[in-house]
C-alpha cells in the first residue's frame, strides 16, 4: 500500500497502513508513537481520543485515515516541556488530574474552544465539555482550570 | 518517558542496594536468585533502599489507582526520613520486588500500606542516627536528619548515604521505633504538588494502555453471545483477507485473535464468523428483585445484635417499614483494562494495571498451571481504577495468547468487552424495620440484607473460566456486610445479611461496596424515622449519636452548610428545592463523613439537579490536603452520577448496557458544586479518603428529594421515570 502524507505536530510524515479506513488513533499510538491520545471507547462516546484537525476537536477513534486531509495536533504538540500550553499549565496549577486517562480529551477539546472563544463563560466550557467523559469525578477541578486559562 | 524506566536508570546510577531489574521479560527473569530482593512485610528493606547517594527507594505493594496516593506515599517516607522528596523514588506492585501488602482498596493505602511505610522509615532513621552516632562520636540524642544530612545541632555531619551499609536495612520493621511527632513535621499535611500529573498533562507518563515490549503482539478476544454460551464454531478463514493475522486461539470456549498490529487484531475480532449456542439463563430484569429473593440463602450473617430487636418491633405502638434497592453497576473506567504477558521456557511475566498483583499472580500461575515463582505480575498504572475491574481478566486474556503464540502479547479490551464482562457489583436489596415507643423514642431497628456469599478474595478469571482452566476464583463480591451495622445507640438492634448463592452478573467490589448500599438504606431509612417523630433530621442524628467525634462533624456540617438556616421548599412550584443529609462513620472504625445535598426536583418531569453538595471529611491526619479534595471531590461527583443515572441493563442472555449511551454517566453540565471542610486531625491516626465520602451520597440526595416533595425515594438510580411515578404515587 502507498504511503500517506499526514502532517502532524507540524512535521509532515508518511506511514503506511493495511487498511486506509484504519481510525487516526491508532496510527497516531501505533505508528507514531504518539500516546496523549487514547482509546477509551472507539465509538466517539467518550472523547479520550481527542486530537486537533485544522484547530477542531476531532474524535480521532471514529475518524478513517483516509479521511483526514487537514493538520493534526495531538497533545504532544500542544506545548513543549520547555512552553506548555496555557492550557497545560493551568491543569498543572488547579491539579486538574485524578487518573488522568480522559485529560488529553478534556485539554484538546478545551484548546479548540479556547480558539474559537477565547472568554467563555463557565457554562460554555461546561457545554462544550459536555460529550468528554471523567469517571474519576474531576469534572470541578477541568472547569476551574480551563477557567483559569481563559484569563491567562 | 517512562517512569519506571526512570527509576530503573534512576537506581542503576546511584548504585542502590537493590538489585537492578528491567521491564523487558529476558531483564526480569534474569534476575538471578541469590540478588533476590526481599519482599518480606516485616523488614524494613522489604520496603526501602537507600543509596550510597542518599537516594530513596520505595517498594510499595499499595499501587496507584490513579488517585494520587503514590505522592502521599513519598510524603510519608521523606517525612519519617527527613530526605527532600525529591530524593525519594516508588516502585510499585511488583510481585518480584515489592511486599505483599494486599488488595489496593477499600481505602486502606494510607491507614495500612502508609503506616507500613511510616513504620519501615522509622526504624531505618533510627538505624541511620545509631550508625551516625558511632561514626560521629556524639550520643544518639543530640543528633538529627535534616534534609538527608546527620548531625548535631553544631559540629560534624555527614549525609545519610555515607552512612548507609550493606546490611543496615536488613532489620525487621520495629513497630516501636520512635516516630517522628506531628507538630514536626514539613512534608506531611501539605498541599504537595501531585508527582504524576505534569507527565500526564505533557504527554509524557505511560498508562498501561501504552506500555510496550519489542516484539509484542497484539490481541483482541471474542466473547460469547451469552454468559454461559458455548463455542459450536468458527470459520477461521473468515479473516483470511485481513493482513498480519498470525492466529486465531482457541481453547474450548475462549476465543481469541492474534495480530502484528492492533487494528488487524481488532478488525479480526470484529469479523470472524463465530457461531455460539443459545444460552438464556439469565433473570427478567424486569423481575430483578423478585428473583434475588427467590435465591437460595446459603447463610445468615448477624453483623450486629443488642437487645431484643424483633420482640421490641412487635411491641411497639408505631412500626415503619420500607425496602431499599441498590441496581447493578459497571466500574466504567474510561480507558477499558488492559495488559501484556510474556511466556516463554515456563516462565510469565505479566504487566497490567491490578490492585493486587500478588494475587493475580497466583491465579495465573493456577491457570497456566505452572509454580508461583515462575510468575512475576508487575503493575503499570492505568485508567483510574474503582475497584476490581478487568485488568485482571486482560491478564489473562494476554497470557493464554501469548502462550499460544510463542511471543508477547498485548490485550485491550473493547468498549463492550469492558462493560459487559467486568465483574458488577451486585444488586442489593435491603428490609428495614423500626419500632417507635408511645415517647417518640425508637425502640427497634432491624435490618435484612440480601447479598451474594464470599468476600474480597480471587474473582475467576474470566478468559480462565471460558477455557475450562481454574484460577482459583469463587462468589467474591467484597466486603458486602460493612457498615450494615449502624452509628446509632437504639436498645434493640439486630442486623442480618442473608448471604445468597448466587447472583445474576458475576460480581466483584466497586468503590464503597457494600458500604454505599447500606449506608444509602440507613441513612434513608434514620430520615423516615426522624420525619416520622417530627424531628429534624440532624437533630435526630445527634440525640441518637454517642460519639462525640462523629459529632463534632456534624456540627461542622450544619455550620458549613447553614443546615439550620435553609430556606422552607416551596413543593408547589414546578422545580423544587430541597435539602437532604447523611453521615456515615465508616465501617464504625474509621472515617467520619457527613453531607448536605441540594436537590432541584422537577416535578413535571421527574429529573433531578444535584446542585450542591456540602461535605464535612474527618479522616484523621492528612497527609495531602489538596490530594484529599481531589478525592473527596471525585467520590461525590462519582456516586452522584451512580445514584441518579446508573443501571446496568441484561436480557436472557448478555448484558445490553456496553456503550455510554446506553450506561449513561453523568456529563460536565450535571455535575454538582463540592464544598468541603477537611478536619484535620494531625496527632490521630491516618485514615483513607478514597471512598468514604461515596457512602452518603445516595441518601443525601434521597433525603433531599423528601425534603423537596414529600416523596422517599428507594430504588437506586433515581432515574426521571422512577421519580415520576414516585411522584404520581404520592
Amino acid at each position: 500500500m502507498a504511503p500517506t502524507s499526514l502532517s502532524v505536530n507540524g512535521r509532515t510524515v508518511a506511514v503506511t497502513v493495511d487498511d486506509p479506513d484504519t481510525p487516526l488513533l491508532y496510527v497516531l499510538r501505533n505508528e507514531l508513537g504518539l500516546h496523549g491520545p487514547r482509546f477509551g471507547c472507539g465509538l466517539g462516546q467518550c472523547g479520550a481520543c481527542t486530537v486537533l484537525v485544522d484547530e477542531a476537536a476531532v474524535r480521532s477513534c471514529v475518524t478513517p485515515l483516509s479521511a483526514v486531509t487537514g493538520k493534526v495536533v495531538t497533545l504532544e504538540g500542544l506545548g513543549s516541556d520547555a512552553n506548555p500550553h496555557p492550557i497545560q499549565e493551568a491543569f498543572i496549577a488547579e491539579q486538574a488530574v485524578q487518573c488522568g486517562y480522559c485529560i488529553n480529551g478534556m485539554i484538546m477539546q478545551s484548546a479548540a474552544l479556547l480558539k474559537r472563544n477565547a472568554r467563555p463563560t463557565e457554562q460554555q466550557v461546561k457545554a462544550e465539555l459536555a460529550n468528554n467523559l471523567c469517571r474519576c469525578g474531576t469534572h470541578l477541578r477541568i472547569v476551574r482550570a480551563v477557567m483559569r486559562a481563559a484569563g491567562s | 518517558m517512562n517512569r519506571m524506566i526512570d527509576r530503573r536508570s534512576l537506581l542503576q546510577a546511584t548504585g542502590a542496594l537493590v538489585v537492578t531489574f528491567s521491564l523487558t521479560p529476558s531483564g526480569a527473569e534474569a534476575q538471578s536468585a541469590s540478588a533476590a530482593k526481599t519482599v518480606s512485610p516485616d523488614r524494613v528493606d522489604g520496603f526501602l533502599a537507600i543509596g550510597t547517594d542518599g537516594k530513596v527507594t520505595v517498594y510499595s505493594g499499595k499501587v496507584d489507582l490513579g488517585t494520587g496516593v503514590l505522592t502521599a506515599l513519598t510524603q510519608i517516607v521523606a517525612e519519617e526520613l527527613d530526605v527532600p522528596m525529591s530524593d525519594v523514588a516508588v516502585i510499585q506492585g511488583d510481585t518480584a520486588l515489592t511486599p505483599d501488602q494486599g488488595t489496593t482498596s477499600g481505602s486502606f493505602s494510607i491507614q495500612n500500606g502508609g503506616i507500613q511505610l511510616r513504620q519501615a522509615a522509622a526504624t531505618a532513621r533510627r538505624a541511620i542516627l545509631r550508625q551516625a552516632s558511632v561514626v560521629l562520636r556524639r550520643d544518639i540524642s543530640t543528633l538529627a536528619i535534616r534534609n538527608g544530612v546527620v548531625g548535631a545541632a553544631i559540629g560534624p555531619n555527614l549525609p545519610i548515604g555515607e552512612l548507609v551499609t550493606d546490611t543496615m536495612l536488613a532489620r525487621d520493621i520495629d513497630k516501636e521505633a520512635p516516630e517522628k511527632a506531628a507538630a514536626d513535621y514539613t512534608i506531611v499535611g501539605k498541599p504537595v504538588l501531585r508527582l504524576d500529573i505534569g507527565d500526564k498533562i505533557l504527554a509524557r507518563f505511560t498508562y498501561m494502555q501504552d506500555f510496550k515490549i519489542p516484539g509484542m503482539l497484539h490481541g483482541r478476544v471474542v466473547r460469547p453471545s451469552g454468559f454461559g454460551a458455548t463455542l459450536v464454531s468458527h470459520d477461521t478463514s473468515s479473516i483470511a483477507h485481513i493482513p498480519g493475522i498470525v492466529k486465531v486461539v482457541r481453547i474450548d470456549n475462549f476465543l481469541g485473535i492474534v495480530a502484528e498490529t492492533e487494528w488487524s487484531a481488532i478488525r479480526g475480532a470484529r469479523q470472524l464468523a463465530v457461531t455460539w449456542s443459545k444460552w438464556d439463563g439469565l433473570p427478567e430484569q424486569d423481575k430483578l428483585w423478585q428473583h434475588v429473593r427467590d435465591t437460595p440463602i446459603v447463610r445468615d450473617d448477624v453483623t450486629s445484635s443488642v437487645g431484643a430487636a424483633r420482640a421490641a418491633h412487635a411491641a411497639a405502638p408505631r412500626q415503619l417499614s420500607a425496602t431499599y434497592d441498590f441496581a447493578i453497576h459497571t466500574h466504567g473506567s474510561i480507558g477499558p483494562s488492559c495488559a501484556v504477558a510474556s511466556f516463554a521456557d515456563g516462565k510469565l511475566t505479566c504487566w497490567t494495571a491490578s490492585q493486587a498483583v500478588h494475587d493475580l499472580r497466583r491465579q495465573l500461575a493456577a491457570m497456566v498451571a505452572v509454580s508461583d515463582a515462575d510468575v512475576r505480575c508487575i503493575y503499570v498504572e492505568g485508567a483510574g481504577c474503582y475497584g476490581r475491574n478487568g485488568h485482571e481478566d486482560a491478564a489473562a486474556d494476554a497470557t493464554l495468547l501469548a502462550r499460544a503464540v510463542g511471543k508477547p502479547v498485548r490485550v485491550q479490551w473493547m468498549r463492550s468487552d469492558e462493560h459487559g464482562w467486568d465483574p458488577k457489583g451486585p444488586p442489593t436489596l435491603l428490609d428495614m424495620r423500626a419500632g417507635i415507643d408511645p415517647d417518640g423514642n425508637v425502640a427497634a431497628w432491624e435490618s435484612e440484607l440480601f447479598v451474594p456469599d464470599g468476600a474480597a478474595g480471587y474473582v475467576t478469571l474470566v478468559g480462565a473460566g471460558l477455557a475450562g482452566l481454574d484460577s482459583l476464583g469463587k462468589l467474591n463480591p467484597g466486603g458486602v456486610l460493612n457498615d450494615l451495622a449502624i452509628p446509632y445507640d437504639f436498645p434493640n438492634l439486630t442486623t442480618t445479611a442473608h448471604r445468597l448463592e448466587t447472583t445474576p452478573l458475576k460480581p466483584a467490589w466497586i468503590r464503597s461496596p457494600g458500604r454505599l448500599q447500606n449506608t444509602f438504606a440507613n441513612e434513608s431509612f434514620i430520615d423516615e424515622i426522624a420525619d416520622h417523630i417530627g424531628a429534624d433530621p440532624l437533630e435526630f442524628r445527634l440525640r441518637y449519636l454517642a460519639d462525640a467525634r462523629g459529632k463534632e462533624l456534624l456540627e461542622r456540617l450544619a455550620r458549613l452548610s447553614k443546615w439550620r438556616e435553609r430556606p422552607k421548599p416551596d413543593r408547589n412550584a414546578d422545580i423544587v428545592t430541597g435539602h437532604g443529609l447523611a453521615y456515615v462513620k465508616y465501617e464504625l472504625v474509621r472515617t467520619y463523613v457527613g453531607a448536605v445535598a441540594e436537590v432541584a426536583v422537577n416535578r413535571k418531569t421527574g429529573e433531578l439537579a444535584v446542585k450542591r453538595f456540602h461535605v464535612a471529611h474527618d479522616c484523621g491526619q492528612i497527609i495531602n490536603p489538596d490530594g484529599l479534595r481531589n478525592q473527596i471531590e471525585g467520590c461525590i461527583v462519582q456516586t452522584v452520577s451512580r445514584t441518579i443515572k446508573e443501571q446496568v441493563t441484561f436480557d436472557r442472555s448478555m448484558v445490553t448496557s456496553l456503550d455510554w449511551a446506553s450506561y449513561p454517566i453523568l456529563t460536565f453540565l450535571e455535575v454538582p458544586d463540592v464544598v468541603i471542610d477537611l478536619i484535620d486531625k494531625p496527632n490521630e491516626a491516618p485514615w483513607g479518603g478514597g471512598e468514604p465520602a461515596c457512602a452518603v451520597v445516595p441518601a443525601a440526595i434521597g433525603n433531599a428529594v423528601f425534603e423537596a416533595t414529600g416523596v422517599r425515594l428507594r430504588s437506586v438510580p433515581f432515574t426521571p421515570a422512577k421519580v415520576s411515578a414516585a411522584l404520581r404515587a404520592a
